[in-house]
């Protein structure tokens, strides 16, 4: 391959040996979005139903929650997190005599990155929820559906329809996030694009292709919500069904 | 008010015409008393909504509720199945009163057994229908038989289509959404699940209220065909006319309180004034 781009005169298109790398990085901001995808998506299910609970030993922390880290940049919160994780770590194990145990940064990654869209996430399923009309719960109720049945086979369905569209949003603000995670040590698609980049002396080449791969994410992103919504949305007048 | 002749096609041969006098007013019903519902009392903040309200139902009993906006009758309906928790007051169904307990917060709730056990046995049909909008008219039907009272797939489907032909509808019917049928076609199919769950009673709330004009004549047929068959039920209605028709009692209520009871003929001669009152500015 690289020979042939040289042949041809193209070898600024060729990857120049970093192919394996940057489909590493690739890899690996993939892995990590949607690992923190999943962890952010159930603690912002947790978090909304926690919110719209009549108990407010339940409704307190969750507004605590999305109301402190959506008023804290997201930098800000990776360092904090990542550090006082750390920090804990070590007065952890030195309490219990243990060997120093460094944080992975990929987990530290998932769960700083699932921490803080779970807030965000949060504010998207409360308000599909409150957008579900409450009729439709009620006759749930009165024919006996239990809380559990009650929530996977009314509430669910129809929350996702208002919820997908914001869900699909914050996905892509997670997607490019990951960028972030790179200043704790994560050898992401950005990572590796600036390694690259650093050695060829061709910086601005290989970010574009990165930017490149994280277009080609989104738009497959887009699809899939697309097709989300259609199937959700089945039942409503006036959409396509 | 007129019935259209199309509703129900299947099962016209059972409706005489015209319509009987109501059929318990000469009667007195004398079979086992089903449900007591005893002194509710039921507040929304310094708003005292029920003050004491009381009925009793005899299996085959048609009650309506009749009262003016706000009188209470919807949440009168909505406490005997406990959507709306009563402050005090006693629900009794065959015999047995639901056990209240002191629940979270200091909120008087329901025994949860026996509140299931009262939810599969009492089924409700609502004022704007509240069918699940993302199921097909089938799954509607089926859900509850199925997941709430353990009927199989197969038997519950089967319960489903005999409904949908009962209330009228075409089986065509049973793959489309809720959305896409009319006002009442929708609230027939509410009536469809309500029957499918086999209840001893039925609760309506205002069935025909948010239907076109030209609509409530089929649902009205609907629900007449349940009273004939001798289904016990209450309704909350602002149809004094299909009152009087099907109707064994009739309970007036007025801020709260039951002003006055009696048999369909109460509507013809009321005796309190308020009654009077609420008739004549019906009549229009
Ligand atoms: N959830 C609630 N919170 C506060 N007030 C309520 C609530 N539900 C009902 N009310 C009030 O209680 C009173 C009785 O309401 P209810 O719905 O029982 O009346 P109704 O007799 O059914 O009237 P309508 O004919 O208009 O349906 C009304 O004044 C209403 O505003
Ligand atoms: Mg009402």
């Amino acid at each position: 391959m690289n020979d042939f781009l040289h042949s041809i005169g193209l070898q600024a298109l060729s990857l120049q040996g970093f192919g394996p790398l940057l489909a590493q990085g690739a890899w690996m901001t993939l892995k990590l979005a949607l690992l923190s995808l999943a962890l952010s998506l159930s603690l912002g299910l947790i978090g909304a139903c926690a919110k719209c609970s009549p108990l407010r030993v339940l409704r307190v922390p969750a507004t605590l929650y999305t109301t402190l880290i959506r008023s804290v940049p997201d930098l800000v919160l990776i360092l904090l997190i990542f550090y006082t994780l750390q920090l804990w770590l070590n007065d952890f194990t030195e309490m219990l005599g243990w060997n120093y145990i460094e944080i992975d940064p990929f987990m530290a990654g998932v769960i700083t990155l699932g921490f803080i869209y779970g807030a965000y996430f949060t504010e998207n399923f409360r308000g599909a929820i409150l957008s579900v009309p409450a009729g439709q719960l009620e006759a749930a109720k009165a024919y006996g559906l239990n809380r559990t049945q009650r929530f996977r086979l009314v509430l669910f369905p129809q929350l996702m329809r208002f919820a997908l569209p914001g869900l699909g949003n914050n996905w892509l603000v997670l997607l490019k996030s990951t960028a972030l995670v790179s200043i704790i040590g994560l050898a992401d698609l950005v990572k590796a694009a600036q390694n690259a980049g650093k050695t060829t002396n061709n910086t601005l080449y290989f970010l574009i292709l990165a930017a490149l791969v994280y277009l080609v994410i989104t738009t497959l992103s887009n699809r899939l919500f697309k097709r989300l919504e259609r199937r959700y949305n089945t039942g409503i007048k006036g959409l396509a069904s | 008010m007129t019935l259209s002749a199309h509703a129900l096609s299947s099962h016209n041969e059972q409706l005489p015409e015209p319509f009987p006098m109501a059929r318990h007013a000469s009667i007195a019903n004398t079979a086992a008393v089903k449900l007591t519902v005893e002194d509710l009392h039921k507040h929304y903040g310094d708003h005292q909504v029920l003050k004491g309200v009381s009925l009793q139902a005899r299996k085959g009993d048609v009650i309506s509720l009749i009262g003016a906006s706000g009188s209470g009758k919807s949440t009168m309906l909505r406490c005997i199945n406990f959507l709306e928790q009563p402050d005090a007051g006693a629900i009794t169904l065959d015999g047995q009163t639901i056990e209240m307990r002191q629940g979270r917060a200091g909120v008087r709730a329901p025994h949860p057994a026996q509140l299931q056990n009262l939810r599969t046995r009492l089924a409700m049909v609502f004022q704007h229908f509240n069918l699940w909008s993302h199921m097909t008219v089938l799954e509607n039907i089926c859900l509850a038989p199925r997941r709430v009272l353990g009927v199989s797939a197969q038997d519950a489907e089967a319960r489903a289509r005999a409904y949908l032909d009962k209330v009228g509808l075409p089986s065509r019917a049973a793959d489309q959404y809720p959305a896409f049928l009319s006002g009442g076609q929708q609230q027939r199919v509410a009536i469809a699940r309500a029957l499918a769950m086999e209840p001893e009673i039925i609760l309506f709330d205002e069935p025909t209220s948010a239907l076109d004009p030209e609509l409530v004549g089929e649902v009205l047929k609907v629900i007449q065909t349940l009273a004939e068959e001798g289904r016990t039920m209450l309704m909350v209605t602002h149809e004094m006319g299909f009152a009087r028709k099907v109707s064994s009692q009739v309970l007036f209520l007025h801020q709260g309180r039951v002003e006055e009871q009696g048999s369909a003929a109460i509507l013809d001669h009321p005796q309190s004034e308020r009654l009077q009152q609420f008739l004549s500015n019906r009549l229009k």
